[in-house]
């Protein structure tokens, strides 16, 4: 017991140690970070835009969102967008390629780990650059937004949620690699699929009915759509609780689905390189 | 003039039997043009049917748009971002040496050394969905329409090179160029739509600052009988300026270059 104990705490202080040299090492490429974060931009406002034109065309909303809402939509977008990327598919397609995963497993900690505290530590520091930006485009787009202190509070777990779901959809989508070393076109169709049934491209009510209901079968919706509803939306305490259940299931059957490809992958990797 | 063409079809053979090497990737290649433009499709049909027009573009007319976009982005990919991008690299690693020392006016060697092929795949289905457009167009097109349209879509070509090269001439300065490169990706998108949707401070920018508008949606005015001869002027003249000026701020850059090899 003791020991289960230790190992659980040596693996604490591994996140927090990698998480903050994680921040200070970003913290030196401020400009960098912020030309990507701009450059993100452009998609939701982009959205954003062309929905707030129909809306006023329309005289105010689209199937019931108005153009304030629509905005509050895109906003908080930025926020759940940043918190879903992750170590990419292509991340992992290089690493198996090249023989660079050979260190990583070296060490008495799975790779994954590592990943899952870097990225984290980066977000604390994309997160507060990413604040002025928000303040910005609260001031320019002008959101209604009016949640509830239980609606911020799932919101700020679903967030993590949502992180922890897509890393773990990314990381057994770029695992394929162990099998084969050409995977861009897998990628590519499985980013489409995810794009079009996460509420990345438009607010999940204005798709059509079937796609809605192809999207609640898949993880894609829980980690985009769910927490931005959860915020910018109308949704019951049932419904807020429902959906972290949900997120919940499919962050087990994400990691237990890497866990199996990870066990027969890594007996397939023999290292290339040098 | 005849010397230049000679040598950017040199090296037009030379990067495609390079690139005829890996003919995999132009299945990649048409796989990723084919979800790019199937989910563009599928936004325009979301926004249609939710509506009759959007800002008085029909359907048709933003599939022209969209598909004179993807057929620039191809152009982009194709010819101007490989060169830029390796003229990136090569200010930062010093071998921009091997270029300069060569007898050949050095703004032309960097723009034309590089090719990428399979990237031709964006130009074809960008004009499948350009034409698919036009045939959707119920006032039609006439002939001096479609030569304007080319003439401008040489012109956008013109002002979206130049603009490359101003930021990438910059690495003779900053030595971080790729996040700039991510950021005018990202900009490249609202290109997808019609500039006249976007509030002012965005249509300012995407006009003079990232000159997106003249490269897009003015030649997609030419087809959809919607242009004036003030704008044609203005990009003609805007084109002609900052093609100069570029001229002059790569000699300035340039100056600052000290080769960092050996």
């Amino acid at each position: 017991m003791n020991a289960e104990a230790g190992r659980v705490r040596s693996l604490l202080d591994y996140y927090v140690t990698r998480g903050r040299t994680q921040i200070q090492a970003q913290f030196q490429y401020r400009a960098a970070t912020y030309f990507w974060l701009i450059g993100m931009l452009a998609e939701p406002i982009v959205y954003l835009v062309v929905w707030t034109t129909i809306a006023e065309q329309q005289g105010g909303s689209v199937q019931g969102i108005t153009t304030g809402e629509f905005a509050a939509y895109y906003i908080v977008w930025t926020l759940v967008r940043n918190m879903n990327i992750v170590f990419t598919p292509y991340g992992w397609e290089w690493r198996i390629r090249e023989g660079q995963l050979s260190a990583a497993l070296l060490r008495p900690l799975h790779p994954l780990h590592d990943d899952l505290a870097g990225f984290a530590g980066w977000k604390v520091v994309t997160i507060l650059l990413w604040l002025p930006i928000a303040a910005v485009l609260w001031v320019a787009f002008d959101p209604v937004l009016d949640p509830t202190l239980l609606e911020v509070a799932v919101f700020s777990l679903a967030i993590c949620g949502a992180y922890l779901i897509r890393t773990m959809f990314l990381s057994s989508l770029g695992m394929i690699t162990f099998w084969t070393t050409r995977v861009g076109a897998i990628f590519e169709l499985a980013i489409a699929l995810e794009l079009l049934l996460s509420g990345r491209l438009v607010p999940l009510p204005l798709m059509p009915d079937w796609a809605q209901e192809v999207a609640n079968f898949l993880p894609f919706k829980w980690s985009f759509y769910f927490p931005i509803d959860a915020l910018v939306g109308d949704l019951s305490r049932g419904e807020l609780l429902g959906g972290l259940a949900m997120q919940l299931l499919w962050i087990v059957v994400l990691t237990g689905l890497t866990m199996v490809v990870w066990r027969f992958a890594v007996r397939r990797y023999s290292a290339v390189g040098n | 003039m005849r010397r230049t063409a000679l040598l950017g079809w040199l090296f037009f053979r030379i990067g495609s039997m390079n690139e005829l090497q890996y003919r995999a990737n132009f299945l990649l290649q048409l796989l990723q043009s084919a979800v790019a433009v199937g989910t563009a499709l599928v936004v325009l049909a979301l926004v249609y049917s939710h509506t009759e027009e959007l800002n008085g573009w029909s359907e048709s007319e933003l599939l022209v748009v969209m598909g004179i976009q993807i057929l620039l982005g191809g152009v982009i990919r194709m010819t101007i971002q490989p060169n830029m991008q390796r003229l990136m690299e090569e200010v930062r690693d010093g071998k921009l040496d091997f270029a300069l020392t060569k007898p050949e006016d050095s703004q032309v060697l960097v723009s034309i050394r590089d090719v990428r092929i399979w990237q031709a795949v964006d130009i074809f289905s960008g004009a499948a969905v350009l034409a698919y457009g036009v045939s959707g167009l119920e006032r039609g097109v006439t002939v001096s329409d479609v030569l304007l349209f080319f003439a401008l879509l040489g012109v956008g070509a013109v002002l979206i090179y130049c603009f490359w090269l101003i930021v990438a001439t910059l690495s003779f300065w900053v030595v971080d160029t790729w996040s700039i490169l991510e950021l005018l990706d990202g900009v490249y998108q609202t290109g997808r739509w019609p500039v006249s949707i976007y509030p002012l401070w965005l249509r300012l920018g995407v006009t003079f600052i990232v000159p997106i508008a003249f490269a897009i949606t003015v030649p997609a005015e030419a087809l959809t009988s919607r242009l004036e001869w003030s704008t044609v002027a203005l990009a003609v003249g805007f084109s002609a300026a900052l093609f100069v000026a570029t001229r002059y701020w790569w000699r300035f850059g340039l100056r600052r270059y000290s080769g960092a090899s050996a």
